[in-house]
């Protein structure tokens, strides 16, 4: 598993990479209440913005960790945002890219990197 | 940042700190949605010592209150309260703000902590006659007990009945050993106190409300949940729903504003909009299911801007996205059906009444 400094992780598998908010983020986000996911198929870019999630109190944009194509979104979000809070790295989980480029994924953030950035 | 008798203690029970207006506050401790459940089913506990306490004082203290505030301060009883705005000549908000009546000689005016020294300035410009005024606002603890079940535990904690004491009256009696104003009032829709005391007792008060509360599942509740349970009840948010370019009658707070009285600083203007109408007026909406409206978001009509939200969020007890915002009057009718634009894309969103939320009373 990699993470972003944005506070995202991402897993790859195959060439499907799942993509969800770290526990530090969900921590920190509070109760979320509305994840706007992108359409299937849509294109996503390294480092740009593909949705927002939404707390009680802000409104926060998530990063793409990967270039590539969105071949699915977690359909669960939507009637059960809290989700997120519940299981962050697990169940409530974000979206799954194609990706199209292997080489990025390998430039994220080891875990000890990443828990860096927390401290 | 000004920091609260209280900072400690937040902290250990693990609060997220912001910076609120200056004020160094606890945003949440754990769950916004918790702290607004609890609060609403059992009892909240609230940290407001950074509000500000004015002091008037003096043979022309009713005088001066009757010219400075919209509402009637002569109509008030002794030991009664008013939710009051204060306005400049020209109507705008200057602040919103309660005026507690002693007697005709003494009043306590309890103002928003972003607008303290504000307030101090334009007070102070506004009197005459004999009357002392006096900034406590940094020797004054406040803390509000909130939600259904505040009575039976704050009774624990004095002897004087609570039961009595009507809703917007007040009287003065002992919590624990400590000499408090024990008022019924709030801000969250909900049955409660807020408490009044020197400041050096604020940790011997919180820690006892909160060990009397514990069986009945009181909670710590930070500026998040405040912000929601206030919304619900349609409480007006000064910097938001009102400020210096907002007037009561453009509010909807016709009801705070008391012509009969005679002339106050800022009634001529009121009057005539009271009379020929306004150009704005603030509403009520709910959107469906999607992002909430936020502060600031656009509210469109057929694809024009008509107004902006002043505040919106997801509310906890209604399960549903509501928000305030003003709008043209011709706008404003239960149903009409508007648009927000949130991140460039509109939402539909209904005009409905408010409060959004009442309490249901015993």
């Amino acid at each position: 598993m990699k993470f972003t400094k944005e506070h995202e992780w991402a897993k790859l598998d195959g060439d499907i990479v799942t993509v969800g908010i770290t526990e530090y983020a969900a921590h920190q986000l509070g109760d979320v209440v509305f994840v706007e996911l992108p359409a299937n198929g849509s294109k996503v870019a390294m480092g740009k913005t593909f949705g927002t999630i939404e707390s009680v109190k802000t409104v926060s944009d998530m990063y793409a960790p990967v270039s590539g194509e969105v071949v699915e979104t977690n359909g669960e979000l939507e009637g059960n945002p809290a989700l997120v809070n519940e299981s962050p790295m697990d169940a409530g989980w974000i979206v799954k890219i194609k990706v199209a480029d292997s080489k990025e994924y390998d430039t994220l953030l080891s875990e000890a990197d990443y828990k860096k950035i927390c401290e | 940042m000004n920091k609260t008798p209280l900072c400690a203690v937040h902290e250990k029970l693990g609060a997220r700190m912001i910076d609120f207006s200056g004020w160094y506050m606890p945003v949440q401790y754990a769950s916004i949605i918790e702290e607004h459940n609890a609060v609403r089913e059992a009892a909240g506990l609230f940290d407001l010592f950074h509000m500000g306490e004015f002091w008037l004082t003096g043979p022309d203290a009713l005088k001066n209150v009757q010219k400075i505030v919209t509402q009637d301060a002569e109509a008030l009883s002794d030991r009664q309260i008013a939710y009051t705005p204060m306005c400049r000549p020209d109507g705008s908000i200057v602040d919103d703000l309660l005026v507690y009546r002693w007697n005709a000689e003494k009043f306590l005016l309890v103002v928003n902590a972003s607008n303290i020294e504000k307030d101090y300035n334009w007070i102070k410009s506004q009197l005459s006659g004999d009357v002392k005024f006096d900034n406590q606002s940094n020797n004054t603890g406040l803390i509000a007990i909130q939600g259904p079940q505040a009575e039976a535990i704050l009774q624990k904690l004095t002897r004087q009945r609570l039961k009595p004491i009507k809703f917007y009256w007040f009287t003065s009696g002992k919590v624990l050993d400590v000499e408090c104003i024990i008022s019924r009032t709030g801000y969250t829709g909900e049955e409660g106190f807020e408490l009044y005391y020197p400041a050096e007792h604020s940790e011997k008060l919180w820690n006892a409300l909160m060990e009397a509360g514990k069986d009945a599942g009181i909670k710590a509740i930070g500026l998040g949940a405040r912000d929601t349970l206030r919304l619900e009840a349609r409480l007006m948010l000064y910097g938001n729903d009102i400020s210096d370019s907002t007037t009561p009658i453009e509010a909807n707070l016709n009801w705070t504003v008391k012509f009969n009285k005679g002339a106050f600083t800022g009634s001529d203007v009121l009057k005539k909009q009271k009379e020929q109408g306004v150009s704005k007026t603030l509403v009520g909406f709910e959107l469906g299911k999607g992002p909430a409206a936020r502060h600031g978001y656009p509210i469109m009509k057929d694809g024009k801007k008509v107004g902006e939200v002043t505040s919106g969020t997801m509310a906890p007890t209604l399960k549903k996205n509501i928000g305030l915002g003003y709008v043209p009057p011709a706008l404003n009718a239960i149903g009409t059906v508007l648009d927000i634009e949130i991140r460039g894309k509109n939402y539909p969103a209904t005009v409905i009444e408010t409060p959004f939320y009442t309490r249901a009373r015993s």
